[in-house]
């Protein structure tokens, strides 16, 4: 039985991406970003903050970090729930000392179970950007659109009881989305999305709803991917963080201010043995010449 | 089935009050050495296959056998020279396949505590009757081999049913090292006695840095350090807790055994500073002193909710 013939048949093979949300664009032809205070490499901080249910349905798979073992999977829920409770506060503790202010991604179901933490975090200083309800409310295109909606509605509601602001910003859990997700997100008021990792830079994002922004959230440097997909020692963050740092320094001469993005889970990278790494490679970053912390709002507000 | 296990409140780890060791100390550090038995043709879970390859998979049973001929005689070495006694994860069937370990055990006054019967027998699906079938022949058989009443338990293979933690108050037992949400001991949530969790660990675990992060012998003596030297920072502060468990057949073998002894000796040459002691000891104390403060502190800020593990609220 040979496939169907319009199996070779290429709708969207045209200039550009295979989509309408965005235009083709090489990075180095655009306008300068534009970054306050002669920032060249912005250092944008994200730290994932997560709730693992010990009762998942996996559906339609199973986020990064899951339960892996039959139920009660007590060995993974209370090493993810370490996170929220003890390595958080040494990635604030860090984040203080070096006067970084950073983005934490916050899940709905984090903010009802522990405001305590979402006020910790906004006293210190921190942005908050929405993170969907849970790690096993995830965004898929067979997701009914009303539960959708409702996941979003819920997640932006829970976070604004506790903190008293509407968040601006969105990721998805596990960075998962549907095809209509990022005009249901727009729906609902979210002006940045950090899914997409197709650019270096923030870019303009068509939606039914009108234009959003995605910034550049790196899925490189991004604890999960080096230190658990990987499997590579910290002293290989550091390494990584810095060649990041001197490259994009470098290019932002020729091309205008970049942006260097860590991704981070205090589950992980807030650890004992691993939170003097995860300092030691923000020294490394901010020590490039005009290097400073910037907050998703600046970046949203920097693209031209 | 529960979404959240209840075991515990919430606790941030800013601003709590802190905890003192005996003399001073900052840091409590204890090493779990795990002498376990997996058997060479176990019976089938329906919920776990307890091989990869068919029965019976030769090279991991057959390495395992190693820690027990080879790895733990290694091991008490290191360990003597460091002057650390250790509190052992202990398979109970070992007492009947290897007493001479049981022995040299006994003879360093280290602790014992229930690792269940066999690394190969998981509770998953077990019936109250048959976790505290497991329970009792722990106790009885630890306490007829060598007169030790055991305190602590690590569930076999982390494996879990809603009821163990109740199970495991109700008998007498001090402490649990079953969860890791924490680097210090709290109360766990159970219908009857007092059960506190101890600071285990599955980040500077041999058996997860040799076999699940895949990392080399110096970078696990790295870690080691890091590990100790951030805790023991931080317990000038808080009081943490520091534990190394380990398995013979992982960090026995001989191209891991001498950067493990070399953090070792880093460690223990803080002796001014840290507590070298067992679990059953940090328990002990704990109980006694700070097991009160901790649920008067959660209390105190709004965050103790009803119920206990896997029993939500009335």
């Amino acid at each position: 039985m040979p496939l169907p013939d319009d199996y070779l048949a290429y709708p969207y093979r045209r200039r550009g991406p295979d989509h309408d949300r965005y235009d083709a664009s090489p990075y180095r032809d655009r306008a300068a970003l534009a970054l306050p205070d002669g920032i060249k490499l912005g250092l944008w901080v994200t730290v994932l903050i997560e709730f693992f249910p010990l009762n998942p349905s996996g559906k339609p798979f199973k986020a990064p970090g899951a339960m892996q073992t039959p139920y009660p999977d007590l060995r993974h829920f209370t090493t993810r729930d370490y996170g929220n409770r003890v390595g958080v506060y040494r990635i604030l503790k860090v984040l203080s000392a070096l006067g970084i202010g950073a983005t934490f991604a916050v899940q709905g179901a984090v903010a009802e179970r522990y405001p305590t933490l979402i006020r910790d975090i906004q006293s210190d200083g921190h942005e908050i950007c929405a993170h969907g309800r849970d790690t096993d409310s995830l965004h898929y295109s067979g997701l009914d659109p009303e539960v959708e909606r409702r996941y979003i509605a819920d997640t932006l509601a829970a976070i604004e009881t506790v903190t008293g602001v509407r968040p601006a910003g969105w990721i998805s859990p596990a960075r998962a989305e549907g095809f209509d997700t990022p005009d249901r997100l727009a729906e609902a008021g979210i002006r940045w999305v950090g899914d997409w990792a197709h650019d270096a830079l923030p870019t303009a994002f068509r939606t039914k709803a009108g234009p959003m922004t995605t910034l550049p959230l790196s899925n490189e440097l991004d604890d999960w991917q080096i230190l658990i997909d990987y499997k590579r020692p910290e002293t290989e963050w550091e390494l990584q963080v810095g060649d990041a740092a001197a490259l994009l320094r470098a290019e932002a001469d020729r091309f205008g201010p970049q942006v260097l993005s860590l991704v981070v889970r205090p589950y992980v990278m807030g650890q004992p043995y691993r939170i003097g790494n995860f300092r030691k490679s923000l020294e490394i970053a901010l020590a490039q010449p005009d290097c400073r912390p910037v907050s998703a709002a600046a970046l949203a507000a920097a693209r031209p | 089935m529960q979404r959240d296990p209840n075991l515990y409140d919430y606790w941030p780890y800013r601003d709590r009050p802190k905890i003192v060791w005996p003399g001073g100390k900052k840091l409590a550090f204890w090493v779990a050495p795990n002498i376990e038995f997996y058997e060479f043709d176990p019976p089938k879970n329906p919920s776990r296959t307890p091989w990869a390859r068919p029965n019976p998979d030769i090279v991991p049973y057959s390495l395992r056998d190693y820690g027990n001929r080879v790895g733990h005689w290694r091991l008490m070495e290191v360990m003597d020279e460091c002057g650390v006694r250790g509190s052992v994860s202990l398979s109970v069937a070992m007492l009947d396949h290897h007493p001479e370990i049981i022995a040299a055990c006994v003879e360093r006054n280290w602790e014992l505590f229930s690792h269940g019967i066999y690394n190969t027998r998981y509770s998953y699906g077990m019936s109250e009757e048959q976790e505290r079938a497991v329970i009792e022949d722990s106790i009885r058989s630890i306490e007829q081999a060598t007169g030790q009443r055991i305190r602590g338990y690590l569930a076999p293979a982390l494996t879990h049913t809603e009821k163990t933690m109740d199970l495991l108050a109700e008998y007498g037992f001090w402490y649990t090292c079953d969860l890791f949400q924490d680097d210090q001991p709290q109360p766990i949530k159970v219908k009857s006695g007092r059960l506190i969790s101890m600071p285990y660990s599955l980040e500077v675990n041999d058996t997860i840095t040799y076999g699940t992060y895949m990392q080399s012998p110096r970078a696990y003596a790295d870690v080691l350090k890091r590990h100790f030297d951030q805790l023991l920072a931080e317990g000038a502060e808080s009081g943490t807790v520091m534990c190394i468990p380990l398995h013979a057949y992982q960090v026995g073998q001989p191209h891991r055994i001498g950067p493990f002894r070399d953090a070792l000796r880093y460690i223990t040459g803080h002796r001014d500073e840290i507590w070298i002691t067992t679990a059953r000891e940090i328990a002990e104390f704990h109980l006694a002193n700070y097991y009160d403060q901790t649920l008067a502190d959660i209390a105190r800020r709004g965050l103790a909710r009803p119920g206990t593990g896997f029993a939500p609220a009335a």
